[in-house]
């Protein structure tokens, strides 16, 4: 290996880590404010790099219908927990519910049959991607955690397995067993000595560290950041000052999901994805988030980079043992950490 | 009196509806999604009777996964009383099988690739027969092609399973009879966002081509690392790659690439005296009307084929005993096995007792991408 081979790996290592660093921060924002081990996170990435795909192909996403599926059943739910505290239906309460679950689906199925076929410029594209995955992350929240929302981190994770699965097989569905590849932002080009960048990869890195900035302000100056914060630290005692546990939640679903879409939406013009794509990239930042013990931001993002690397430089030296390689890493992590950490036990935390 | 009436009437209700029936497995969810779909769509269009019987397919999803097949498999077996058995698609599930049609003495058309399936013949694999062509088949033609391209090094990157290092025993066996060098060996994942890390490590050894043992879409990818990086060597790619998805992923990236495929990928550009020709464009106008223009795959075509080998062999057996008995299933296992120049969409057969696929090279065409289509490379007769 020369230089300009390793410069060439670190590239590569920095592009793909910087994809794993925003999946592992919304893993480790989902768990902290709900303890929720949110599995299908790696499924909004293959939902939105498809969705993108279709609409740049000029197919109808049927990522469109899933969301109207899933705001009724929300909508269905949320009014059935009404008439249980009520008995009868009051018509604020019911238009609330409506406007929870059932506003933006609509609005995006109605956008999609207004709006002109054809060719859109690529940020109208990306932005109706969002329009569409986005909201999907506080619908499965609603529809399949929010009623158990107490239960144990392991009936959690159980749940999650399941919507994972049911994500998984309704991709097949609604984008075809072949994978896709959309246009790229840019044909950017240019070298640095020996090493030749691309505009790509550079958009990529940047549009992590933008939204890592983004975050860290969200959390830090706004209200709505530092309710998040303060349920993540004691979700009893955030409760007590009359922070919704639920609105927190449905807030970090959302949160993840517009992350987990935008990595879509990134890595789609440069990797052809497939709708199980999003399981083993939500893995890979799942272990950059393990490493940052599921609670530290700033962990999670060295980890990734540390996974990125790891897993550049491992497909040039062992490409066949590369999963291999990332995948072991998680040990000596986990040793340390519970060497470094006095035990502690998940469930008597509340 | 009444119950021998009511019996006899019962046994003649049933030797009226006496069905042949057919279990189907294939691998239409899961990771080989994209070969089991177009399959399972071509049993939709088999015919429904053969030999004056009305014939029933039974056709079930084994999801890519092995345990799933076998359990399939059994199903069909036991509670439907099926007289053959078709699949899986990829060769784990279809190794699997193996022994299931042995110990049920079920014969077994296998729709997946590997020549472990049906060699080396023992007794177990007297049951078993299949359609693909043997990866040695494709090996052959691309080393071949190399060799008369003047290619001395070869760079390999293939699938991190059985695939790819199938693919890589083969073409090290055909690399000494034609001369060639193999100077990088490297894996991939078929979910892989990124190879460029093993492509930089092939290039720095600097072979005059490189060969993709990927199949689907997946193996676009390093096929455009490639290109990107600047390779100017020939591209090799798998029949494994042969369906129009793979075009529309890889685009300009995968002109001037090689790769072997069966007749049918190319059926129209065969010459009028060949008579796979005419059994290809047979199968790929019946699909095509049922399932929309531009939709055939090489893959659905080995379902076909196994239906044609049926259609050949059930006459045959059922001269000598009746569907749904232990002795339809070994007559018709000895007539699959006496199957002699039976032209199908990928090929020609002649089978033996130890030769359960039966195909020479008529079987396979080297084929190049030419403005995003496929082209035939030289004239097969």
């Amino acid at each position: 290996m020369d230089g300009s081979i390793a410069a060439i790996l670190a590239q590569d290592g920095l592009t793909t880590g910087a994809i794993y660093a925003l999946l592992g921060l919304a893993l480790v924002l989902v768990f902290s404010v709900t303890r929720v081990i949110f599995i299908p996170q790696g499924e909004f990435v293959a939902f939105g790099a498809l969705t993108l795909a279709a609409l740049q192909t000029g197919k109808f996403p049927l990522a469109i219908w899933l969301l109207l599926a899933l705001g009724v059943v929300a909508f269905v739910m949320e009014l059935y927990a009404l008439w249980r505290e009520h008995v009868r239906l009051v018509p604020a309460a019911v238009l609330r519910a409506a406007i929870h679950t059932m506003l933006m689906p609509t609005l995006v199925l109605i956008a999609s049959l207004l709006l002109p076929q054809g060719q859109w410029p690529m940020l109208l594209q990306v932005a109706f991607t969002l329009a569409i995955v986005v909201p999907m992350g506080p619908l499965i929240y609603r529809v399949a955690y929010q009623p158990l929302a107490s239960a144990s981190t392991l009936v959690l994770l159980i749940v999650s397995v399941g919507v994972h699965y049911a994500l998984i097989g309704l991709g097949l569905v609604m984008f075809g067993a072949e994978g896709a590849r959309t246009e790229p932002f840019t044909d950017l080009r240019f070298s640095v000595g020996a090493l030749q960048v691309s505009g790509q990869s550079l958009a990529v890195i940047g549009t992590a560290v933008l939204l890592i900035l983004a975050l860290y302000l969200y959390f830090e100056r706004t209200l709505s950041g530092k309710a998040l914060r303060a349920t993540a630290v004691n979700r009893l005692g955030a409760q007590i000052v009359g922070i919704g546990i639920a609105q927190a939640g449905r807030l970090s679903f959302m949160l993840a999901a517009a992350m987990g879409t935008l990595c879509g939406v990134l890595i789609a013009p440069f990797t052809t994805v497939y709708y199980d794509s999003g399981f083993l990239i939500g893995l890979k930042g799942f272990v950059a988030a393990i490493i940052g013990g599921l609670a530290s931001y700033p962990l999670a993002a060295a980890g990734s980079l540390l996974v990125g690397l790891l897993e550049s430089y491992a497909s040039f030296w062992a490409s066949a043992y590369k999963e291999v390689i990332v995948f072991t890493l998680i040990i000596p992590v986990l040793l340390w950490r519970s060497l470094a950490s006095p035990a502690h036990d998940d469930e008597s935390e509340e | 009196m009444p119950l021998a009436l009511l019996v006899s009437a019962a046994l003649a209700a049933g030797a009226a509806q006496a069905q042949i029936k057919i279990g189907v497995t294939v691998s239409a969810t899961g990771p080989a999604a994209s070969l089991g779909i177009p399959e399972k769509n071509t049993f939709s269009i088999m015919p429904k009777s053969i030999g004056g019987k009305t014939v029933e397919y039974i056709v079930l999803d084994d999801a890519s996964d092995t345990t799933t097949a076998v359990k399939n498999a059994r199903k069909l077996i036991s509670d439907d009383k099926v007289d053959v058995i078709i699949g899986s698609t990829v060769t784990p599930n279809a190794l699997a099988l193996v022994d299931v049609a042995a110990e049920t003495e079920t014969p077994i058309i296998s729709l997946a690739a590997s020549s472990r399936i049906i060699e080396p013949m023992d007794a177990k694999r007297k049951w078993v027969f299949k359609t693909p062509q043997n990866d040695s088949h494709m090996a052959s033609a691309i080393t071949g092609h190399m060799a008369d391209a003047g290619v001395k090094t070869v760079g390999f990157i293939g699938f991190n399973d059985a695939y790819g290092n199938g693919w890589y025993d083969e073409v090290a066996k055909f690399a000494d009879v034609r001369k060639l060098k193999i100077v990088a060996n490297e894996r991939f994942a078929r979910n892989d966002t990124a190879v460029t890390g093993q492509i930089l490590k092939i290039m720095s050894a600097n072979p005059d081509a490189v060969l993709i043992a990927g199949a689907g879409t997946p193996a676009a990818l390093p096929q455009k690392t490639l290109k990107e990086r600047g390779y100017k060597g020939k591209t090799y790619q798998t029949h494994g790659v042969a369906n129009p998805d793979f075009l529309r992923v890889c685009g300009k990236d995968c002109e001037d690439t090689f790769l072997p495929a069966g007749p049918i990928l190319v059926a129209s550009q065969l010459p009028a005296g060949n008579p796979i020709r005419k059994v290809a464009l047979d199968y790929i106008g019946k699909y095509e009307k049922a399932f929309g223009a531009g939709s055939f795959s090489t893959f659905g075509g080995h379902a076909w084929d196994s239906g044609m080998v049926l259609e050949r062999a059930i006459p045959e057996a059922l001269k000598k005993a009746q569907p749904g008995t232990k002795e339809f299933r070994a007559a018709l296992r000895d007539a699959m096995e006496k199957t002699t120049d039976l032209t199908v969409s990928h090929g020609v057969m002649n089978m033996t007792a130890n030769d359960h696929l039966g195909f020479d090279q008529r079987a396979r065409v080297m084929v190049e991408i030419k403005n995003g289509a496929w082209t035939l490379v030289g004239d097969a007769k």
